[in-house]
């Protein structure tokens, strides 16, 4: 049987199975972990997209494998690689951003930008020896090995990041959704926007450590834009893409657990097809909209 | 009338309601070398509704961003509701030239008016507290007062440039103003529109006694509720009554060329002979 093959673990009994995810000492490190990074990543990525800027995510995503990868072969702590390069480069799309070029000089620049990070994250591999096993890890995930130190860190980072975001939420709504009037207002437009970059920055860091680099769009964008799909409202609509980011972490890090395949891919899965079902439900009432409006009009 | 100048600091203004909404006094702006305009003098009263007219890039937002303390004068003085421009930021209402939301923008109106009114303010806002409860009337209120209260609570970019265009003045009023600069809210909505926002600003303009600064691009649409027009063209400007402004004495002075203003038999105005004529398209939409 597939299922048998998949899940080999999986006892089919939920209480067993349910007391057996946090019977380890790494499962509940992984737990906790993942628990961080979605509240993280769900209030960021809220308002990442509502500013556009997932091309920026998307790089800093991109920046993180660098990261990791020059610190395992300095022998340095991952966290240190991860939240160092996205840090830096952080401040390089602020930069970017800053000097007020076009907007198609701007995505060049970034997309180079990008393209370097990814250079060296292979060029840093290569240069450590017979690191096959964690290369996977590092771009894709994994949720084994983390230390309570570790989760500490994260905790850490995240608590200041969100309480940051908390604080500015209201001038950085506004200076999202409408910089010029808030610039008349008095709000810091240009300030927030590089303060947000660095926290989004700091985000992508702890995202990297439980997605890895390359799927950290699972847990920053997706909930995000589902929620954005599902309510127009501020408050719900970030209370909503924490709830998603949550679900899809606790229900990936579960079926990794107790299958073959990692975690990584089941978050993405999960979060993705959210977003498809959310996306097909909001078509399926514009269109019944439009036709009832159309019957109307014509009546 | 006691208008402020260079020599006498605003010691007492600041305190005294204020003679004037807007006072320039052989005013200047220089952007990277060039000069915009020069020499200009102009007083707008309180309450008073008038429209920025003249071709594009004359200057009438420059000289919108120049009252909002946005852009410094490279000569002369002003006066904004008293104080100096930037001093006087959370009196002014102000709707900048834009484009309009589109369809994607997942916002309500009712949260972009609330934004007109919290935006600026710093902490985490707490649901139900008396402050929040204040604020949701204040927003109610004025979006009652736009016409809007039917569809402010549907995503902004599902509306009608008309529609959003309410919602954005709600926001600009929302911290009672005493002075509303609009910049080209005309641009983007049909003739139909126009008028009625024109309509909504005039009985603004008396029942909240709000001054207003309205850029553009066509006058016809709103001549019957306007108080004065300022017509920048040339690297000047001319003040006065519409009478006065519209004339092809005064434009031909203003332009250095001749220009001959004609009135149609339905009393709409139409400019001839300019270099860039925005008059003639009163009926582009149409």
């Amino acid at each position: 049987m597939v299922e048998a093959a998949i899940f080999q673990r999986l006892s089919w009994n939920p209480l067993t199975d349910l007391q057996e995810l946090f019977a380890y000492p790494f499962m509940v490190n992984a737990l906790e972990a993942g628990t961080i990074v979605a509240v993280m990543a769900g209030v960021t990525g809220w308002f990442m997209v509502l500013r556009r800027q997932t091309f920026a995510g998307h790089t800093l995503s991109v920046i993180a494998f660098p990261g990791a990868a020059a610190a395992s072969l300095a022998g340095l702590p991952l966290a240190v690689g991860y939240f160092g390069f996205c840090g830096v480069g952080a401040l390089a799309l602020g930069g970017i951003a800053g000097s007020r070029r076009s907007l198609s000089a701007e995505s060049a620049a970034i997309g180079s930008l990008q393209a370097l990070a990814l250079a060296l994250g292979f060029l840093f591999v290569s240069l450590y020896h017979g690191v096959l096993n964690g290369l996977d890890s590092l771009l894709f995930g994994t949720f084994l090995g983390i230390t309570e130190r570790q989760v500490a860190v994260l905790l850490a980072v995240a608590a200041v990041a969100v309480t940051l975001v908390a604080i500015a939420a209201r001038p950085l709504f506004f200076a999202s959704v409408d910089p010029d009037v808030a610039r008349a207002g008095g709000v810091p437009v240009r300030l927030l926007g590089f303060g947000f970059l660095l926290v989004l920055g700091l985000s992508v860091a702890e995202t990297s450590q439980i997605t890895g680099a390359l799927l950290v769009f699972a847990l920053l964008v997706t909930p995000a834009a589902t929620a954005h799909q599902l309510t127009a409202r501020p408050g719900l609509g970030i209370a909503l893409s924490v709830a998603l980011a949550l679900a899809v972490t606790w229900l990936g890090l579960a079926l990794a657990y107790f299958s073959i395949y990692p975690v990584g891919f089941y978050v993405t899965s999960l979060s993705f097809g959210l977003y498809v079902l959310v996306r097909i439900g909001r078509g399926l009432a514009n269109r019944r909209r439009t036709i009832m409006r159309l019957a109307l009009e014509g009546a | 009338m006691n208008r402020p100048t260079a020599a006498s600091a605003p010691t007492k203004s600041e305190t005294m309601p204020t003679p004037t909404a807007v006072t320039l006094e052989r005013a200047a702006i220089r952007l990277g070398g060039r000069t915009i305009w020069s020499d200009v003098s102009l007083a707008v009263a309180e309450a008073d509704f008038v429209a920025v007219l003249g071709p594009n890039g004359a200057g009438k937002s420059t000289l919108i961003k120049a009252v909002l303390g946005l852009l410094p004068l490279a000569a002369g003085t002003a006066w904004v509701l008293g104080r100096r421009p930037g001093d006087a930021k959370g009196r002014i209402g102000y709707l900048p030239q834009r484009h309009g939301f589109d369809a994607a923008t997942r916002i309500r109106g009712v949260d972009l008016v609330q934004l007109g009114l919290d935006g600026a303010r710093w902490g985490v806002p707490i649901p139900g507290a008396p402050g929040r409860r204040r604020d949701a009337r204040r927003v109610a209120e004025v979006i009652d007062l736009v016409g809007a209260t039917g569809y402010a609570r549907r995503p902004i970019g599902e509306l009608s440039g008309g529609e959003q265009q309410r919602l954005l003045i709600a926001q600009a009023l929302v911290r009672r103003p005493k002075l509303l600069l609009l910049d080209e809210p005309l641009d983007s909505l049909d003739l139909p529109n126009q008028a009625a926002v024109a309509a909504l600003v005039r009985r603004i303009c008396e029942e909240e006694g709000v001054a207003v600064l309205l850029v553009a691009h066509d006058i016809n649409p709103i001549l019957s509720y306007l108080d004065r027009v300022i017509y920048l063209a040339g690297g000047a400007a001319v003040e006065g009554s519409p009478e006065e402004v519209i004339t092809s004495e005064t434009l031909s002075r203003l332009y250095g060329a001749p220009i001959e203003v004609l009135r149609a038999s339905d009393g709409r105005l139409v400019v001839v002979g300019q270099p860039e004529a925005p008059f003639v398209h009163g009926d582009r939409h149409g």
